[in-house]
């Protein structure tokens, strides 16, 4: 392997330029994500007072010490809850993960309690029912820390009612796969709430604050006259003693997060997971070797301008295991760049983009993909692409079949799939690239991504040209005013949305990443498929049911 | 007469320095066990190895019988009785040599002569040898030791006459003590050595204990090895024990060295000595001094001499019982070669409290970790001598004394400094230990100026004991690094670990630590409790220690758990000093805190019942003594610690129990 020979000066202008812009939009999403942080840490003395753990401290608790965990969707239904951007609160009301307790890696599901009594805010059934699919689809068992008010009445809207069904349909569907779904009602798990622990497998509920029940006294009371207190409609003690919907009573919420613990402890998950195949652990272990190149360079490679080339082997040196990277067909297409490497010791094909995608890279890159289908090795997509190539030549060249082939072979690929949006991300090639409608497994943000059907400034241009076409066709003449202001309208509207911010609050990733972490997680995710791919589940027919 | 085996008619760290050296000589090694032992180091050390019976020591280590049986089964053709035990039992001495096996030690008779203080006494003032006045009559009746008492006047000390090693011994401050103290002393005299005769002796206050190493051949040459000084002691038994004594590092002292080797060279002619002996004086501030004991036997502190002299003393002993004459002959050579070899110390690390009193301590060694430096290098000048490793238990039913350390240096300074340090880097948890309090000895200024006297330890006091800089500081510290110790050997820290603040709650020495821990990148953590905030970054772990960089330098925190599922529990030692811990992060609240209120008397150490003073319904009082424990051959009167009615009395006398153990419950 060819040591590969960077270009980049740390030194330069550009460089420090990129860095300073990329780190102030780094800044600018953590500033989100620490604001939703501290609104919840906000609520600590009342927390305290009542004896209980903020949600971030459950997950704290629960999570093994030093162990990594991911956030996903961090920034979910930004601006969605307000469209003032300096008031809203991202996150929709919940935090999910992955991360390992006692040793399991698992899905991790907590109520952000100290916001809005941790009731589901916008996105947040997306951000839920993500979680849940990504449980389902990397053999994770699901770990659910409640206390929620359930739906956000005041901004109800029938579609999220009827959709959010999915919640309860998902949890019926991991028990059933063979994945144990655990629940601790730390505190309200009411009315349709209520099935979030009856449709787990085991529960633990929290003496004098868990509640779960289909009516409150209030509703009860309007509905029938019945009159009864909430511990007696709903309480821990009822539901461990009674109603034996709880299996596991705690003391209090410290006591829960070890019940929880001490449940993942005891099924004694990894048991039956097939031992790696030993080259593999080899690879794995201590011969792993870290990128030669600094990973902190990877502030500076990106440009601003999307037009601007890169070449993202700079990207890939700061990447992969001792920047080792096997370049396939190199000479061939070499606007699309493929090959082999590994990460944190688990092989991986890269394709990602010097330039447009045209024929050559098309044909390419399918060749590479279905390669790699033959083989069983995962593909990371490190998108930076303007799209596909347009022109004559190209048109004539066979790029619509060519591209064609390529969407299908990343459809139906039948290995894990992987993205990074790197940069850029423009028209079709967002899709070509396994953008997120082509469902890869994991799909991050580095915060200067940018996505788009095309640039807002092509956009506008092209609607400028329609309109001008048309009215010449009409023998009209514009004003040049209204084109400029219907100009500038369309340039807003695409520029509003396709920012990295924008798009991971529309759940169209799942989470932005800084650029540095980039090989942690795309290890970290890469290790999951793989423990997926060793697991055999136990499925049965319908879940576990509770007498 | 030549010998090709040796038994070891003993246990512990002293069975394995006999090994050593008769392994080196090429001799066969037999050790002998008792039920609590099966699993000991001594027992795999040894070429092979007997059982010769129970628990407790006369049904072993004090079992003639079964020591001498063990003796012929595995062929033995020598026995070495190390110290302790039947060391100095003639009657024992006497059935080796009746066997037809060569006895390492000195003739029955003499041994007999010296074995009973009052007969010893006797004799050595008819040598000529200063001796305490006191009382050694043959009438042990109440009224004439009553009477006896009054004339030699208070203080005044009881010593069972058959004994030593402090047991049986009590010191009486006036008239009003002394008949319960003659009770006790009695009492344990009985149990220890099987015979209740005492002496009295004028207290002499304030002291030095100063003893002389001597030894004799079967050839008619007897030899002095200088002095040591013991004179820190606490429950008159030794702690620290030095040489040279620093009451005789000026030229009047080396004249009185010689004055007083001298002197034990013609006791031991006296009684036709042979083997290995030590003559313990006392030696007051004005230089004067008086014949205590002789102590027939290896001393638990040889290793000083030999760290000056250069001998192997267990060598000596061995081969004069070979018959051989004594390997160096030339007093003059023998007091050159001490006077120039600097100066050298030794420490008992023992298992027991000297916050309560040094209340001896059994259970599970959970760590036992001897620093590298020590282990890697012939030139530490760092010896020591222990029978322990972690996992080991540590049964009740023998002495306390886990390990000796020995630090040798070119002078007194440098053997203390080495030593204390030494004392820093061993770990030792699982129970309370005295090895901070020895550190603590070490570094006191007193003892610095070489000033100690036996009534160091009970001046000093609290001065002595390990203190705390500051609790959350040390919270703060052990909590972080529990996490740390806490997160996967194989990844420990992952590069996307969970940056959530943790809201920690670990209870140190039973006081409870809120710590609000905040994992930082690049292995850091912050670290917050009540106001004090410090941060730490994570800079080496190893299975059993956890290093942090602060501030200031890097803190190594040494970890060993009896529990190691939630919660926790277990010890941590750091700069020395031992904390037990408890993870109550994970623990209810209520649970957490409960326990400090229970009306219960537990067991403060392993050990058998020996009487129960109150029963049920009686009202007491605090430190109304409620019942009388015997561990480690030491008799423990259990107190209440608040006022009450005793609800209900759990055991009977001759009970066996253990640590913990509910024993009395009463109402408050």
């Amino acid at each position: 392997m060819p040591v590969w020979e960077t270009s980049i000066n740390s030194a330069d202008a550009a460089f420090a330029a990129n860095r300073a812009r990329m780190l102030a939009q780094l800044d600018e999403a953590r500033a989100l994500e620490r604001r939703t942080a501290e609104k919840s840490t906000a609520a600590k003395p009342l927390f305290d007072k009542r004896g209980q753990l903020l949600p971030r401290e459950r997950i704290a608790l629960l999570l093994d010490p030093g162990a990594p965990f991911i956030e996903l969707s961090a920034l979910a239904g930004y601006t969605f809850d307000t469209p003032d951007p300096d008031k809203s609160i991202p996150g929709g009301g919940s935090i999910t993960g992955i991360g390992f307790v006692s040793g399991v890696r698992c899905v991790i599901l907590a109520s952000d309690s100290a916001i809005e009594a941790g009731s589901i805010r916008p996105m947040g059934q997306e951000k839920m029912i993500r979680a849940q699919m990504i449980a389902l689809e990397n053999k994770l068992p699901y770990v659910h820390l409640v206390q929620s008010a359930g739906a956000n009445l005041p901004q109800y809207k029938v579609e999220g009612f009827v959709r959010g069904g999915a919640i309860f349909r998902n949890l019926a569907r991991l028990s059933a796969a063979g994945l144990p779904v655990v629940n601790v009602v730390h505190g309200s798990s009411t009315a349709g709430g209520a099935y979030m622990p009856g449709l787990s497998d085991y529960v633990i509920m929290v003496r004098g604050n868990a509640r779960a029940f289909l009516a409150g006294p209030p509703l009860l009371k309007a509905a029938t006259g019945e009159i009864a207190t909430e511990e007696e409609l709903g309480g821990g003690e009822m539901h461990a003693s009674v109603s034996g919907l709880g299996e596991y009573l705690a003391e209090d919420d410290r006591d829960g997060v070890r019940l929880a613990r001490e449940v993942m402890a005891r099924l004694d998950w990894n048991r039956h997971l097939q031992p790696a195949a030993l080259a593999s652990v080899l690879a794995r272990g201590a011969n792993v070797k870290p990128p030669r190149l600094p990973a902190a360079q990877l502030l500076g490679v990106m440009p601003d301008d999307p037009k601007k080339p890169v070449d993202m082997h700079e990207v890939i040196a700061r990447i992969v295991d001792d920047s080792d990277f096997l370049d396939f067909k190199a000479l061939y297409g070499p606007a699309t760049v493929c090959g082999h490497a590994a990460i944190e010791g688990y092989p991986a094909g890269i394709i990602t983009n010097n330039g447009p995608l045209d024929p050559d890279g098309a044909n390419k890159a399918t060749h590479f993909i279905q390669a790699c289908c033959q083989s069983g090795t995962p593909i990371i997509y490190l998108q930076n692409t303007t799209g596909y190539i347009v022109g004559k030549a190209y048109e004539q060249g066979g790029m619509i079949k060519h591209g064609s082939k390529m969407i299908q072979a990343v459809t139906n690929a039948t290995v894990p799939q992987f993205t990074i949006m790197c940069g850029a991300s423009f028209g079709a090639g967002n899709y070509g690239m396994c953008g997120r409608a082509y469902e890869p497994r994991f799909l991050f943000s580095w915060p200067n991504a940018r996505t788009a059907v095309m640039g807002g400034e092509q956009a506008a241009m092209v609607m400028r040209i329609v309109a001008e076409g048309g009215a010449q066709r009409r023998g009209e003449t514009l004003d040049q005013a209204v084109l400029a202001a219907q100009e500038k309208k369309i340039i807003d509207n695409f520029e509003r949305q396709q920012s990295a911010i924008a798009t991971s609050a529309r759940m169209l990733d799942d989470g932005i990443i800084d650029p540095r972490d980039t090989r942690a997680v795309l290890g970290f995710v890469l290790a999951t498929v793989d423990e997926a791919a060793r697991r055999t589940l136990r499925p049965m027919q319908f879940g576990v049911a509770r007498p | 007469m030549k010998f090709n085996s040796l038994l070891i008619a003993n246990r512990g760290e002293i069975a394995l320095r006999v090994m050593r050296t008769a392994k080196r000589m090429g001799l066969a090694t037999i050790a002998v066990y008792s039920d609590a032992d099966a699993n000991a180091l001594h027992v795999r050390a040894a070429d092979r190895a007997v059982h010769i019976g129970g628990a407790l020591p006369r049904e072993s280590y004090l079992n003639i019988d079964a020591i001498i049986a063990a003796a012929r089964s595995s062929g033995a053709q020598a026995v070495h009785p190390g110290y302790g035990f039947l060391a100095e039992n003639a009657a024992f001495a006497q059935a080796v040599i009746d066997a037809g096996i060569v006895w390492v030690g000195p003739p029955p008779q003499a041994m007999q002569s010296m074995g009973n203080k009052a007969a010893a006494k006797r004799l050595m003032k008819a040598a000529g040898v200063p001796c305490i006045p006191g009382y050694d009559d043959v009438d042990q009746s109440e009224a004439a030791l009553t009477q006896a008492a009054a004339a030699i006047g208070y203080p005044l000390m009881i010593k069972a006459a058959a004994g030593g090693g402090g047991r049986g011994m009590r010191l009486v401050a006036a008239q009003a003590d002394f008949a319960a103290a003659l009770a006790t002393a009695r009492s344990e005299a009985q149990n220890a050595f099987g015979s209740a005769e005492v002496i009295l002796e004028k207290a002499v206050i304030e002291p030095r204990h100063v003893e002389i190493q001597v030894f004799a051949d079967t050839q008619g040459n007897v030899v002095h090895m200088g002095e040591r000084d013991c004179s820190v002691q606490r429950r008159h038994q030794k702690v620290i024990e030095e040489a040279p004594s620093p009451a005789l590092m000026s030229d009047a002292g080396a004249a009185l060295r010689r004055q007083m080797g001298v002197m034990a060279v013609n006791a031991a002619r006296a009684i036709g000595y042979v083997g290995a002996g030590t003559i313990e004086c006392l030696l007051d501030n004005d230089g004067a001094f008086y014949f205590m004991e002789m102590n027939t036997r290896l001393q638990v502190e040889h290793p000083v001499t030999e760290a000056l002299t250069g001998f192997d003393l267990v060598e000596w002993q061995l081969r004069v019982a070979m018959g051989e004459a004594l390997p160096v002959r030339d007093q003059s050579e023998i007091l050159r070669r001490f006077e120039s070899g600097g100066h050298a110390i030794e420490v008992r690390l023992c298992a027991e409290d000297p916050a309560q009193q040094f209340l001896p301590q059994s259970g599970r060694v959970l760590a036992w970790q001897v620093p590298a430096s020590i282990v890697a290098t012939a030139y530490s000048n760092v010896r020591i001598e222990a029978a322990l490793e972690s996992g080991l238990d540590v049964p009740p039913f023998y002495d306390s004394m886990l390990a000796k350390v020995i630090a040798h240096g070119r002078t007194r300074d440098e053997a203390c400094a080495r030593l204390a340090h030494a004392l820093d880097d061993i770990v030792l948890l699982g129970f309370a230990s005295n090895k901070a309090f020895l550190a603590a000895c070490l570094r006191n200024a007193r003892f610095a100026e070489g000033a100690a006297t036996t009534g160091f330890v009970a001046k000093e006091g609290a001065a002595l004991l390990p203190t705390v800089r500051s609790g959350t500081e040390a919270g703060l510290l052990i909590a972080t690094a529990l996490y740390a110790w806490r997160a996967p050997a194989d990844r420990p820290h992952s590069p996307l670990a969970g940056r959530y603040v943790l809201p920690l709650r670990i209870e140190i020495d039973e006081t409870i630590y809120a710590v609000c821990l905040k994992p930082l990148v690049d292995k850091g953590f912050q670290a917050t409790c009540a106001e004090e905030a410090h941060e730490y970054r994570l800079s080496g772990r190893s299975a059993t220690a956890i290093s942090l960089r602060t501030s200031t330098g890097i803190e190594t925190i040494h970890f060993a758990f009896s529990e190691s599922r939630d919660p926790l529990v277990g010890e941590a030692q750091w700069r020395g000093r031992r904390y037990v811990v408890r993870d109550l992060t994970l623990v209810a609240a209520q649970v957490a805190t409960a326990g400090a209120a229970e009306a219960v008397v537990k067991a403060p150490m392993a050990g058998r019942v020996v009487a129960i003073h109150v029963k049920q319904g009686d009202a007491v009082v605090k430190g109304t003594p409620l019942l009388v424990l015997e561990a480690m051959k030491m008799e423990h009167t259990v107190a209440a610690r608040a006022a009450g009615t005793v609800a209900a009395v759990l055991l009977a006398p001759g009970a066996q129990i253990s640590l913990g153990q509910v024993l009395i419950r009463l109402d408050a």
